[in-house]
């Protein structure tokens, strides 16, 4: 097989020197027919890639909002297979956009790794990020996954030495997700300058392209880390619209839609990144 | 996971250097904690080898916690059980009245040597929460207490102490509102605080180095008792009874005896209302292998591997997971898992009670109730070490409520 959709992606963003964005949406919030016309939306509002998370009872390295999205899904008991479901029925009508899963190992565990990478890839997904499986758990995994063509994505924190952050780039495909913050999702605010010198180091050992998230709330922070990165991984920010109007979930689209767009002109226009490569 | 493996008798020396008991423990946190873990696990290894630090944890132990704790022989209730005879290792004679303090003792001492000044801690019924205060003002810290909202609830007189002591406690609102969540919670402020903080774990989970070091401070518990057995009845005991929460009280108790070939050795969870209704908090013995706070072991959860909410009477034993050197106990059969309900502990409660003048720990009383049960099919000269791990005063207006008595 041909491996994912990642690459390719990346590839060609590079070759245009665009940032590529990547909005985080929790799979089943606030109920899971929401989902799938949400994605396809998103790429209208120009996404590059799609974070779906995977709802889970204890989000530990998530902050209050998307650990809420969390508990709004599991309303509907929305479990790693709907969420595989998902991807397929968003495959029907769109077979480029690179589709990522984030979230815990136990659902996965209780799957399967086999059967989980067989039909997740299946569906049409192309990566996974499960926040709490470093490298160093993830030998095993890492063979399943590789052989069923799933992108492992793994973190760098902002704690991250020089050395595991080499061994993270030794093991990591599709991209590496770079934690701009100590700290949960949504939290405080980002220091820029950190996140360039941090870029820096990571370039220093890999080709692999860099998503930054954690704590990109707008615009302005999505241009400026733009700037600096590969892509820009939003979460927290849209994920506030889903729990604003989660008794209204017809009018979600159109806010998430209104903030991507922003900030999709916001990086399109801050293009001097060229510059500072 | 589940197959057999045998118990390594000749050097048991678990976990391995990444924190593994067999497919068990391990490191599974998000990747800004991996320096922390490390930066710990540095510490307490270079630290439990210091003659400083074992010199003033020995200490410590002896003249603030008030160890050694006393080996008990409850003769009255073992002529009444008509079998073996039962000896209580004493921890609810500990300060603060449970095994807790043995733990936060040394971490908040370990926290000290490396210099971080803040320490936050996860607390179910309380207890630990107290300890963690405690120590923190005995040794002049800042102190941050995570409980579910829930828990805060039930447990007021502790929240008082906390206060009391000087320690913050922060009402944890998200999930089941209970302990599970505030761990959760505590480790959301450990990533964020990471460079000043020191997470005190309560129990032997969570990700490597906890539950080793969790265990080498209680296993102060089993070394006493061990000593304490051979001086009073010459012998080793035959069989040694603790209750299991995440575990902490019985790894203390059975570590120092586990290549003790002929020690039979029994965990009891709680069997809340019974294994056969679903509401109980018995991972070992109902539950399955998975991963949550760090480590992989037994927990309970559902089909979609979403963790599930857990019944006792006893909040110290209301937990949905286990720590992970008691999944490999039991999956090499060295430990045997059991469960007992509310009723059974409450029984046992009532017993000890009124025949030793002894008010024993909800927690704890699970392990009378197993003791109970065994004591009669043993002879008369075989020995039952059974851990006290805490006193029942914090319990008594639970088992006034449930007895419809108003206070």
């Amino acid at each position: 097989m041909a491996g994912s959709r990642l690459k390719p992606c990346f590839d060609n963003l590079r070759a245009q020197q665009r940032t590529a964005l990547i909005p985080f949406i929790t799979a089943g919030d606030p109920k899971p027919e929401v989902t799938v016309p949400m994605m396809h939306a998103m790429v209208e509002a120009g996404a590059d890639v799609i974070e779906l998370g995977v709802p889970f009872s204890d989000p530990m390295a998530d902050g209050p909002v998307i650990q809420k999205a969390s508990e709004r899904a599991l309303a509907y008991h929305t479990s790693l297979r709907d969420v595989i479901g998902m991807v397929k029925e968003f495959r029907k009508q769109n077979e480029q956009t690179p589709v990522v899963l984030m979230g815990y190992l136990n659902p996965v565990e209780i799957m399967g790794y086999e059967k989980f990478a067989q039909e997740a890839s299946a569906a049409g997904v192309d990566g996974v990020l499960t926040v709490d499986l470093p490298p160093e758990e993830a030998e095993d995994v890492m063979d399943i996954f590789s052989s069923n063509n799933l992108d492992p994505i793994f973190l760098i924190a902002p704690t991250t030495t020089d050395d595991r952050i080499k061994k993270v780039c030794s093991v990591a495909s599709g991209f590496v997700y770079y934690v701009s913050l100590k700290g949960v999702t949504g939290a405080a605010n980002l220091d820029i300058q950190g996140v360039a010198d941090k870029m820096k180091q990571i370039r220093a050992h890999t080709d692999i392209p860099i998503g930054v998230g954690f704590g990109i709330k707008d615009a302005e922070t999505a241009a400026s880390v733009g700037s600096v990165s590969d892509a820009v991984v939003v979460g927290s920010a849209l994920v506030n619209k889903f729990e604003e109007f989660a008794d209204k979930p017809d009018n979600i689209q159109k806010e998430v839609v209104a903030v991507l767009s922003s900030m999709r002109s916001a990086l399109d226009s801050g293009m001097e990144k060229a510059a500072s490569k | 996971m589940n197959q057999k493996s045998a118990f390594d008798y000749s050097q048991y020396n678990l976990p391995d250097t990444s924190g593994h008991f067999g497919p068990y423990g391990g490191r599974f946190v998000s990747e800004t904690l991996m320096a922390a873990l490390e930066e710990l696990r540095e510490a307490y290894e270079h630290y439990l080898k210091d003659p400083a630090f074992l010199k003033e944890l020995d200490d410590t132990l002896a003249n603030y916690v008030g160890r050694p704790s006393p080996l008990y022989h409850a003769e009255r209730w073992s002529r009444e059980l008509g079998g073996a005879q039962i000896y209580l290792k004493r921890e609810d004679l500990n300060h603060t009245g449970a095994h807790k303090i043995n733990n936060t003792v040394g971490q908040a001492m370990l926290a000290r040597y490396m210099g971080k000044k803040r320490i936050i801690a996860e607390t179910g019924a309380g207890q630990h929460g107290v300890a963690s205060a405690t120590v923190a003002a005995r040794f002049g810290m800042e102190c941050v207490v995570y409980m579910g909202a829930e828990d805060i609830q039930r447990q007021a007189s502790n929240v008082f102490r906390m206060k009391l002591l000087g320690a913050k406690v922060v009402p944890v609102t998200s999930g089941s509102k209970t302990l599970k969540d505030a761990l959760n919670e505590a480790m959301r402020d450990w990533v964020t605080n990471v460079d000043n903080t020191f997470y005190i774990i309560g129990t032997v989970a969570g990700p490597h180095p906890y539950p080793a070091m969790v265990r080498d401070f209680q296993a102060v518990i089993g070394r006493e008792a061990k000593e304490q057995c051979m001086a009073q009845t010459g012998k080793l005991p035959d069989a040694l009874v603790a209750c299991v929460g995440g575990g902490s009280n019985a790894i203390g108790l059975f570590y120092p005896f586990l290549a003790d070939k002929d020690v039979a050795i029994y965990g009891v969870e709680a069997a809340g209302s019974g294994i056969e209704t679903g509401k109980h908090a018995a991972p070992l013995c109902a539950g399955e292998p998975g991963v949550l706070h760090g480590n992989r072991t037994y927990l309970m959860e559902d089909k979609d591997g979403q963790i599930i909410e857990t019944h006792s009477i006893s909040a110290g034993l209301d937990y949905p997971g286990v720590g992970p050197e008691h999944a490999w106990l039991k999956d090499t059969e060295r430990a045997s898992y059991v469960a007992v309900t509310d009723d059974e502990a409450l029984d046992a409660f009532h017993a000890l009670t009124l025949i030793e003048g002894i008010i024993p720990a909800l927690e704890s009383s699970h392990a009378l109730a197993y003791a109970k049960k065994l004591a009669p099919t043993m002879k008369k000269d075989q020995v039952i070490v059974v851990n006290l791990s805490g006193r029942g005063d914090k319990d008594i207006h639970t088992v006034a409520a449930r007895e419809g008595i108003t206070l």
